[in-house]
């Protein structure tokens, strides 16, 4: 049997009385381009948090490849605060929140909505500190250097990989001193250091002109292609969503309204309402 | 730029070399006892305790005040340790309790436990500790190192640690010979040796995969989760890292004074530490070394004549009183700190090029003053 690369069951995430994603069910297929498209507010970012282990959802099942990464149900204060769905389905299973690093080990990559880079580095050295989870050295072999082969490896990966994203002119430079399109690309880049299958984009051309984004469209297609990548982003931009995602998601005030292909969200009238609002017709 | 790096790297182990020559040529060459002596023994234990205190507060960005009692904990350790058994079994230093711990060991033995046991402690302490944030891991890690030296002062302990009392006649920097042979070892050689080889061993460290990882927590700790990077075992290892090495200084610091007693490491002498590294510069190697050098000569030496009655050939007794030096002092930091609030050094270090860069701009300022004249 087959699965998706990255699956989500009946995930709900609540803060307090406030339930920001409700019942959210996906599954992002390998070598597929997922868009996550919705209002403002709509909990699109809360649901990447809780794929990258940064909250713990409330409720519901997160699956990479099969295999259970996160599960949760109400517990603690949230037992009775609880106010979304399916509340009984996940009670007899162990509580399991894995921590950012652990969701990154297993080939999950993210960028951030504003970016966020390593600000006291230099561009290679931003891309070249992704590369310490996959190193094998231990504090040992790497004080005495006796790792020295594989710091070697390490810094040559690094190079090549700043050439292919054709940052390499700019690597002795302070990261945040590029411009703003190029920080994008190096926190992709920096992403990609850690050797991922999946990679999680959140509003990759947020801040970005029409011309940047059309780049930008192609740049995602390309990586994906080289580094043999499944791609789950978030966007705003409806050309580059439509472009180039092979199937939409949406979320309104954190409930799911619709999936499918760019035409069938294009032409789904959920979608149009929660975006445009609704006309009143007296 | 390989040839280029080679040679810098080669430059810098002969500067290094020539140094260590020319402490031994003034330690053949001075009294034992002369200040300038006393002064770099010093220098160079702080600097070791400035360096580890910057690896976790400049490097790993976690705010710890913790240093004084891991140096406590060293010296301890150390005093315990190379204490001979007959010492310790013949009610001269002991007076008071049956010493437990009746086996005695070797320097290079005692100075590695010092550190040993410092890292031990630490790692426990940072179990808990290490999930707090900025100022709440200060306080946590300035009241343990209160409490290690209140249970360090403690009756029941008494057989280990000697009580209140001071710890004396273990191996001081006077009884260090050149291995396998009874001749003394030049007693600052071997201070900077120890304290050279710590600061060598840490600078490897930040330079190496898991120091950028260090760095990257202290950057953005959200990004380097994402990244991959455990921030606990991260910041567990930075910490017993650091007391590692604060352990060593504190043995070696031990050795220099003769005498041990656990009154002395107060949460003052943390507060030093951490002047040092914020005058140095909070991540800057070279920066810490620099200033506690500065540092212990001017509160040791230079300024010493304040609390003595004259200073710069000024008698002023009714003046210059005990206890004016600490005014000047604190005088003196606060111009640093609002003038150069970044420190000696910022964040970078000390190289050939900035120190040329440094001279050919003072040269410059000259020359046009010249011209103007």
């Amino acid at each position: 049997m087959s699965y998706s690369l990255l699956e989500l069951k009946d995930v709900t995430m609540q803060f307090g009385g406030v339930v920001a994603v409700n019942n959210f069910s996906m599954h992002v297929n390998e070598g597929e381009i997922v868009a996550l498209i919705g209002p403002n507010g709509a909990g699109k970012t809360t649901a990447f948090n809780c794929i990258t282990g940064v909250y713990e959802p409330t409720n519901g099942e997160i699956l990479y490849r099969g295999h259970t990464v996160a599960v949760s149900h109400p517990h603690g204060k949230m037992r009775k605060l609880y106010a979304g769905a399916n509340a009984d389905l996940y009670r007899d299973r162990r509580i399991l929140h894995p921590t950012p690093d652990e969701i990154t080990k297993l080939g999950i990559a993210r960028t951030f909505q504003n970016i966020r880079l390593f600000k006291s580095m230099n561009v290679y050295d931003n891309v070249l500190t992704a590369m310490h989870l996959r190193a094998k050295q231990n504090v040992f072999s790497a004080l005495l250097r006796i790792s020295y082969k594989e710091e070697r490896r390490m810094r040559e990966d690094t190079e090549r990989l700043l050439k292919e994203q054709d940052l390499y002119r700019f690597k002795d430079e302070k990261a945040t001193s590029l411009p703003y399109g190029k920080q994008r690309r190096l926190e992709i880049a920096r992403a990609l250091a850690t050797e991922p299958e999946l990679l999680l984009l959140d509003e990759p051309a947020a801040g970005m002109n029409p011309q940047e984004t059309k780049e930008l469209a192609s740049f995602i297609k390309e990586i994906k292609e080289r580094y043999n990548l499944t791609v789950f982003m978030i966007e705003h931009h409806m050309d580059l969503v439509m472009e180039i995602s092979d199937r939409i998601y949406v979320l309104d005030f954190g409930s799911p309204i619709a999936e499918g292909t760019p035409d069938e969200i294009q032409n789904n009238e959920r979608v149009i309402k929660a975006y445009l609002g609704e006309s009143n017709e007296i | 730029m390989e040839k280029e790096k080679k040679k810098r790297l080669a430059l810098i182990w002969a500067a290094i070399a020539v140094s260590y020559i020319v402490i031994l040529i003034l330690e053949m060459t001075l009294r034992p006892t002369s200040m300038l002596l006393t002064v770099l023994k010093k220098g160079a234990i702080y600097s070791l305790v400035a360096v580890s205190m910057n690896l976790l507060n400049g490097f790993t960005g976690l705010f710890s005040l913790g240093q004084a009692g891991f140096m406590l904990i060293g010296a301890y350790t150390y005093a315990i340790l190379t204490m001979p058994s007959e010492v310790k079994t013949s009610e001269s230093v002991y007076k008071y309790y049956q010493c437990f711990i009746t086996f005695d060991t070797g320097v290079f033995i005692g100075l590695i436990a010092a550190g040993l046991m410092a890292a031990l402690f630490a790692f426990l302490i940072g179990l808990p500790v290490l999930r707090l944030k900025s100022d709440y891991l200060a306080i946590a890690t300035l009241g343990f190192a209160e409490i290690i030296r209140a249970v360090c002062q403690w009756d029941v302990l008494g057989p280990v640690t000697n009580g209140a009392n001071l710890l004396r006649r273990y191996i001081d920097l006077t009884y260090v010979t050149i291995p396998f042979t009874d001749i003394p070892f030049p007693p600052t050689l071997f201070v900077f040796i120890v304290a050279g080889i710590s600061i060598l061993l840490i600078v490897l460290l930040i330079n190496s995969s898991y120091g950028r990882a260090f760095k990257a927590i202290r950057d953005d700790e959200t990004a380097a989760e994402a990244m991959g990077i455990n921030l606990f075992r991260h910041k567990e290892l930075s910490f017993v890292i650091s007391s590692f090495f604060a352990g060593i200084s504190g043995a070696l610091l031990a050795m220099f004074q003769y005498t041990v007693q656990a009154q002395q490491f107060k949460s003052m002498m943390t507060y030093e530490i951490l002047l040092i590294v914020v005058i140095g510069g909070i991540g800057s190697i070279s920066g810490s070394c620099i200033a506690s050098f500065l540092y212990i000569t001017l509160s040791e030496w230079w300024l010493r004549g304040l609390d003595m009655g004259s200073f710069l050939g000024i008698d002023a007794p009714n003046l210059f009183r005990s206890g004016f030096r600490k005014l000047v002092f604190s005088v003196i930091i606060m111009i640093i700190v609002l003038f150069f609030s970044r420190g000696i050094m910022g964040d970078k270090e000390l190289s050939l090029t900035r120190i040329k860069g440094f001279i050919n701009k003072r040269g410059m300022k000259k020359g046009k003053k010249e011209a103007e004249a």
